[in-house]
């Protein structure tokens, strides 16, 4: 794992379905100082700046930190940008906590984003290479399959998507930055949404959202106010296609998460992790990884959701800030999720602060379900 | 730092023109080729480089991924960058300790599209890319700027396509024309046509790995010394365009003039690219460049930086160079700078 790192500054903007009022370089400077102010420093601290977001596609911008180098505060300094599509925003931490792990830099900003309004990214996702069929319209359509197949095989009610839908946006009111902020959002509401990709109710998706979020990571001895120190970090990849995968609670989301628990020396997730942020884009999402990331046993992880452990005040709680399905920048999301676990363990996470965080899992997955980035961050030395 | 080199490159035969190959067919074969080089079917790191506007599409990385060979699943990340820069976070993430072999990849199809005018969607959205300033427009603005003499440019692509055509894996070019047949046929004044990088297709694969591990695989590793990367402004206009500080600064972290240079893989995809570079990395006359014939020979767009560390690694790993530069760029007009070291002797004695 290489040297320690922390992280010492997070940044977000207000997400919403459209920010009219900045560019896409205002929009990532936004959270960048943010981020900055939150560990006390400027750009002139930072040594390197790594930038990451979804497809290009998404903004019809090609290749944006050639354009976004200014804003951030990166001319003269090393500049990076990931895309592993929608684990994109965990894998930019993951890089930019290397360059630190790796001795090669003191202090890196990471910074995530996605302004959806730009343009359509269902179009976008639908698009396919020449001479492949393209057999799905956006993400839910690749997902909903996948789905059914969770509820066949566990045999889960059908109230427990509707279940995660109101848990994650009664978060939500408790998070200043959520996009999604439905006063007295309940089961009927949900219901009462049309379907979108059978069984996925209108109400069980992830918003677009415009947003950007930053962090700010420091080697141990450029460490400046609060740390939240990482305790693992970990990414995994298998193809989209090949014989023996299984989609439903993909390997390679098996192993991240084994890598991960190894290097923070967790053996029992659901006991020894505070908090969670989960890239749960589908409803159903929450059941299937609680099963993936072995919080709960194999068709077991709806029994969870029913039973309200993963809420807020339960005992394993996911998604305390209202998670991907309040508020989805897309590029971003991973992002949060991994800035959202570090803010719990450094007990800055406000209203939704779950009591005495300790250690938290950040989450992202993306493509086909096939690509994975996690870290354990906690408010002690590793 | 942990010692790191560069064990195995491998490389399509390049084409000017799209021969049906999807990019997963165009990788197959140079992954294939490393792994056999190496005897390793896993790798401890694996991260490529690509760019989905060159597909029109998102997501070209994930069908890559069919052609390494991914399970049970591999740790791998991608950058939208040339695979210079996936090396980069390679060599980052080798330093860690815990692992000690990287698979790194680029590949590009230039010939699907029109690379001259995606790149324009490479400037800011807002204030550049409405004036429609495409690829070879802007760097003629950078030719202007350094008002490098023509019959040095003309020197420089006649020198490249020569030794593309002595290089099995680049175009076959002709010669540029001399003298009156030059005309006045400028493609943007003052670049002709000959000084701009053919539109290619292809891939390349380096396998890097670290200590005793390099020295199992390779006979005479190519150890990267020093490798280092930085940007410059965005706009045009907030550079002095006839002068690359960011290559300069790059060069200086990663320790070019810390000893002779036998060879420099320059990432030229203009022939005024090459005086600029050569002052900014202080790369005297004698420094042999882009051997290999350079881009201005072969150009597939995000694998072009990866062949020129792996040429430069080449021809340590051959033994016919002892200490090589490798250069790679981004952006508009070199916004964005890569430059590594790579040496074969120096290391020899360190464990």
């Amino acid at each position: 794992m290489g040297n320690r790192c922390a992280v010492i500054g997070v940044g977000q903007t207000r997400y919403q379905t459209r920010r009219r009022d900045v560019s896409l370089a205002g929009l990532v400077r936004e959270a960048a100082l943010r981020a900055l102010e939150d560990a006390g420093l400027t750009f002139a601290d930072i040594d390197a700046v790594v930038i990451g977001k979804a497809p290009d596609l998404f903004e019809g911008v090609m290749m944006p930190e050639a354009y976004l180098a200014d804003a951030l505060g990166a001319a003269g300094k090393p500049v990076m940008r990931v895309h592993t599509a929608g684990s994109v925003g965990g894998s930019t931490a993951l890089v930019g906590a290397s360059l630190v792990q790796g001795g090669v830099h003191g202090r890196v900003l990471v910074v995530a984003f996605e302004k959806q309004s730009e343009s359509n990214a269902t179009w976008a996702l639908t698009t396919h290479l020449p001479f492949n069929a393209s057999l799905v319209v956006g993400a839910g359509g690749y997902f909903a399959p996948h789905i059914r197949e969770y509820m066949r095989r566990s045999g889960a009610p059908d109230h427990v998507g509707t279940l995660v839908a109101v848990k994650d946006r009664r978060n939500a009111l408790k998070n200043p930055y959520a996009h999604l902020r439905i006063p007295g959002i309940n089961r009927e509401m949900v219901e009462s949404t049309p379907m979108l990709w059978e069984p996925i109710r209108y109400l069980e998706t992830c918003p677009s959202s415009d947003g950007a979020c930053a962090i700010v990571l420091a080697a141990e001895d450029k460490v400046t106010g609060t740390p939240a120190w990482i305790h693992g970090t970990a990414m995994r990849s298998e193809p989209i296609m090949v014989a023996g995968r299984d989609v439903v609670s993909p390997r390679a989301g098996r192993d991240c998460a084994a890598d991960v628990y190894r290097q923070a020396g967790v053996t029992d997730p659901r006991r020894e992790i505070d908090v969670a942020e989960v890239y749960v884009p589908f409803s159903w999402y929450e059941p299937m990884w609680l099963e993936n990331l072995g919080f709960a046993a194999e068709g077991e992880g709806w029994k969870l959701t029913e039973a309200g452990s993963t809420a807020l005040d339960g005992d394993t709680p996911w998604n305390a800030s209202g998670g991907v399905l309040s508020s989805n920048p897309i590029g971003a999301s991973g992002l949060i999720r991994f800035a959202e676990a570090a803010l719990q363990v450094r007990g800055m996470a406000g209203e939704h602060q779950v009591e005495g965080a300790r250690l938290a899992l950040g989450h992202a997955y993306g493509g086909g379900a096939q690509f994975f980035a996690m870290w354990i961050v906690g408010s002690s030395k590793p | 730092m942990r010692d790191v080199a560069v064990v195995a490159f491998a490389q399509t035969v390049h084409t000017g023109h799209d021969t049906g190959l999807a990019e997963p067919e165009l990788l197959l074969p140079v992954i294939d080729e490393v792994k056999r080089a190496t005897g390793l079917k896993r790798f401890g790191f694996t991260v490529s480089g690509s760019c989905d506007y060159l597909a029109g599409a998102p997501f070209s990385f994930v069908s890559a991924l069919d052609a390494v060979g991914a399970w049970p699943p591999i740790s791998e990340s991608h950058v939208e960058m040339d695979g210079a820069f996936a090396l980069y976070e390679a060599w980052v993430r080798l330093q860690h300790g815990d692992i000690d072999t990287a698979l790194v990849y680029g590949f590009g199809k230039s010939s699907m599209s029109d690379i001259r005018e995606i790149m324009t969607l490479q400037l800011d959205p807002y204030y550049l890319a409405p004036l429609g300033l495409d690829q070879v427009s802007y760097a003629a603005l950078q030719a202007a700027a350094v008002n490098a003499d023509r019959a040095a440019l003309d020197e420089i692509v006649r020198r490249s396509r020569a030794d593309g055509r002595a290089n099995r894996y680049a175009l076959d070019l002709p010669d540029p024309p001399t003298g009156k047949n030059t005309g006045e046929e400028f493609e943007v004044e003052p670049l002709r046509p000959y000084d701009v990088a053919p539109v290619t297709d292809g891939a390349a694969a380096v396998v890097l790995a670290a200590g005793d591990r390099a020295r199992e695989l390779a006979g005479r590793p190519a150890w990267i010394t020093g490798i280092a990367h930085r940007a410059e402004p965005h706009y045009l206009g907030m550079r002095d365009l006839s002068r690359s500080v960011s290559a300069a600064e790059a060069g200086r972290a990663a320790g070019v003039d810390k000893g002779r240079v036998d060879v420099a893989e320059l990432h030229t995809q203009f022939s005024h690219e090459e005086p600029i570079l050569r002052e900014a990395l202080g790369l005297s006359g004698d420094v042999t460049v882009n051997p290999s014939g350079g881009p201005l020979a072969a150009n597939p767009v995000m694998a072009t930086g990866l062949i020129r560390v792996g040429e430069a690694a080449r021809r340590i790993l051959d033994g016919s160079a002892g200490r090589t530069v490798a250069h790679a760029t981004s952006g508009p007009c070199l916004q964005q700078n890569l430059v590594a070291v790579l040496e074969g002797a120096v290391l020899e004695t360190s464990a």
